[in-house]
C-alpha cells in the first residue's frame, strides 16, 4: 500500500451523504459552452469520503431575511408594480429519499419581463423595469416547502454563438444542511422552444435529468384573476441511515 | 425484470452565470434591494480567535484572473467546532460565529476577500487530527457545477505534513496548490490563496 493510503477505512456512517451521481450532472468541460473551456478542471476530482466539515454546514433563520424577500413584485416596486406575467413558483425541496428539507435557505435571481438583469455588467437594450429587483429568498418551512411571487423572466441573448438566446430561466441557490448538498441550478418553463437548443441545458447529458429542470404550469395553484403559477421541486442528495452496519462511535 | 429502486435522482446543477450577484449579493450586481445582506465578513466583533484576512483569486485556464468569480467558504470556530447541529463534538460553539462567508472577485482586479478567524483542529473521520483548513465552494459563469477545495495554512506545516486529506492527494507536487501564504502586513494578518481552474498549477478540487 502506497503511503497516502494508510488510514484505515471507517466504513459507511449514519448521516453521511449518498455520493454524488455525477452522471446528471453537466461535466466541466463542455465545449458548446464556450466560456466552460478555459474554466474547467483538467484533472480528476479526489473523491473524498465526508468528515465532519462536510456532513455540516451554514444554519439560516428567520432573522437573516426580511418581510418580503419572497416578493419579486414587492420587493423593489417604487412607483408601481412590475410589468408582465404574474407568477407564483412553488415546490419542494426534497431529498433523494423523498424527504423534505425543513428551514433550508432558498435564493432565486433573474431578468425582467423583456429579459433584461438589474446588474451593471449587462448591457442588453431591452430596458430595465424601474419597479423590478430581480431577486428573492426565503426558508422552506417544515415540511420543504417553498414558494415566491414575481414575474416571469423573458429570454435574454447572449454572447455564445452568434445568435444565442437563453430560455426564460430562474436561478435558483440551495443550500440544505449540508456543505455537501449545496447545489446551483436552474429552473426553465413548460413550453419554451429555447429549451431545446440553449447550449447551457445542452451541457445534461441526460435528457431526463434536463425534465427535472422545466417547471410545469401549475393551474390548481394560480389565483384567478390575478397570476398562475409553476410548481418547482428541487432534489439534493440523500442521506445515509443505519441499517445493519455496526454504529461507530459519533452516532 | 426487478421492482424498480425508487430514489429520487438529485437535481442537476446548472452555472450560476454572470449575475450570480443580483441574487447572492445585491450590492455587488449595483443595487440595494434587502434589508440584511450575506458578505465576506465572516467573524463578528465578538467572535473568538486570532483575526485573518483571506485574499486570492481565481485564475482560468490561460492565466487570467476570473473576474465575475463567488466563493463560499465553511469553516470551524477557533475551538474547532462547526456551527451546525450535526457537529456533536464537546467542544464550545461560539455564539457569535456561523462560520460561512460569502465573497464576490471585484470586477477589475479579481481579488476575492475574506475577514474571519483562524479555525481549529478538527477530528477526521477515524479520529486523526487534520490540520486547520477552511472548505470553499466556487461558483461562476463558464462552471458547470461548484467547485470545491479547501484552503490549508503555511505556518501550519507539521499539521499540513500530518493532514489526513492532504495526504490523501497522491502527488505530493499537488498539495501545495492547497496551501495559502502567510504575510504580516500594518493591518493583520493576510492569507494569499490563488484558485487556479486548470493547467499546470490547477488547484485540487474534491468531490466530497
Amino acid at each position: 500500500m502506497s503511503s497516502f493510503g494508510t488510514n484505515r477505512p471507517a466504513g459507511p456512517r449514519e448521516g453521511d451523504y449518498y455520493q454524488r451521481d455525477l452522471t446528471v450532472h453537466p461535466p466541466a468541460f463542455t465545449p458548446i459552452y464556450k466560456t466552460s473551456v478555459t474554466r474547467s478542471p483538467q484533472k480528476a476530482l479526489l473523491s473524498l469520503e465526508q468528515g465532519i466539515g462536510e456532513i455540516t454546514g451554514p444554519v439560516f433563520t428567520a432573522d437573516d431575511l426580511g418581510p418580503l424577500d419572497n416578493d419579486l413584485i414587492l420587493n423593489y416596486a417604487k412607483t408601481g408594480e412590475p410589468i408582465g406575467e404574474r407568477i407564483i413558483v412553488h415546490g419542494r425541496v426534497l431529498d433523494e429519499n423523498g424527504r423534505g428539507v425543513p428551514h433550508t435557505l432558498v435564493e432565486f435571481w433573474q431578468a425582467n419581463a423583456g429579459g433584461r438583469y438589474r446588474h451593471k455588467k449587462d448591457t442588453y437594450l431591452a430596458p430595465i423595469d424601474p419597479n423590478f429587483g430581480g431577486c428573492g429568498r426565503c426558508l422552506t418551512d417544515e415540511n420543504g416547502y417553498y414558494y415566491f411571487r414575481t414575474i416571469k423572466p423573458g429570454p435574454y441573448p447572449w454572447r455564445n454563438y452568434v445568435n444565442s438566446w437563453r430560455p426564460a430561466h430562474i436561478h435558483f441557490s440551495i443550500f440544505g444542511r449540508s456543505f455537501t448538498q449545496r447545489l446551483i441550478t436552474q429552473m426553465y418553463f413548460e413550453g419554451d422552444p429555447l429549451i431545446d437548443v440553449c447550449p447551457i441545458v445542452k451541457t445534461i447529458p441526460d435528457p431526463e435529468a434536463i425534465k427535472r429542470l422545466i417547471a410545469p404550469l401549475d393551474l390548481r395553484a394560480t389565483v384567478p384573476l390575478d397570476c398562475r403559477a409553476y410548481k418547482f421541486d428541487i432534489v439534493l442528495r440523500g442521506r445515509r441511515s443505519t441499517l445493519f452496519e455496526n454504529r461507530l462511535e459519533g452516532n | 425484470m426487478v421492482q424498480p429502486l425508487n430514489y429520487l435522482s438529485e437535481t442537476t446543477s446548472q452555472t450560476a452565470g454572470p449575475y450570480v450577484h443580483i441574487g447572492l449579493a445585491p450590492a455587488a450586481a449595483g443595487f440595494d434591494i434587502f434589508e440584511k445582506n450575506f458578505s465576506h465578513v465572516v467573524a463578528g466583533p465578538q467572535t473568538r480567535g486570532t483575526r485573518i484576512r483571506i485574499e486570492g483569486r481565481v485564475l482560468d485556464g490561460t492565466g487570467t484572473p476570473v473576474r465575475d468569480v463567488l466563493v463560499e467558504s465553511w469553516q470551524a470556530n477557533s475551538e474547532g467546532r462547526f456551527n451546525h447541529p450535526d457537529d456533536t463534538q464537546t467542544k464550545a460553539l461560539d455564539p457569535d460565529f456561523r462560520g460561512w462567508g460569502r465573497s464576490c472577485s471585484d470586477f477589475d482586479t479579481g481579488v476575492f476577500l475574506l475577514d474571519t478567524i483562524k479555525p481549529g483542529s478538527v477530528p477526521w473521520r477515524d479520529g486523526r487530527p487534520q490540520a486547520p483548513h477552511i472548505s470553499l465552494w466556487i461558483v461562476a459563469r463558464g462552471i458547470n457545477i461548484g467547485l470545491n477545495t479547501r484552503l490549508y495554512f503555511s505556518d501550519e506545516e507539521s499539521a499540513n505534513a500530518n493532514d489526513p486529506v492532504l495526504r490523501l492527494i497522491e502527488q505530493e507536487v499537488r498539495r501545495k496548490t492547497l496551501i495559502a501564504e502567510r504575510q504580516e502586513t500594518p493591518d493583520g494578518l493576510v492569507y494569499r490563496f490563488d484558485i487556479h481552474l486548470q493547467g499546470d498549477r490547477e488547484t485540487v478540487f474534491f468531490d466530497i
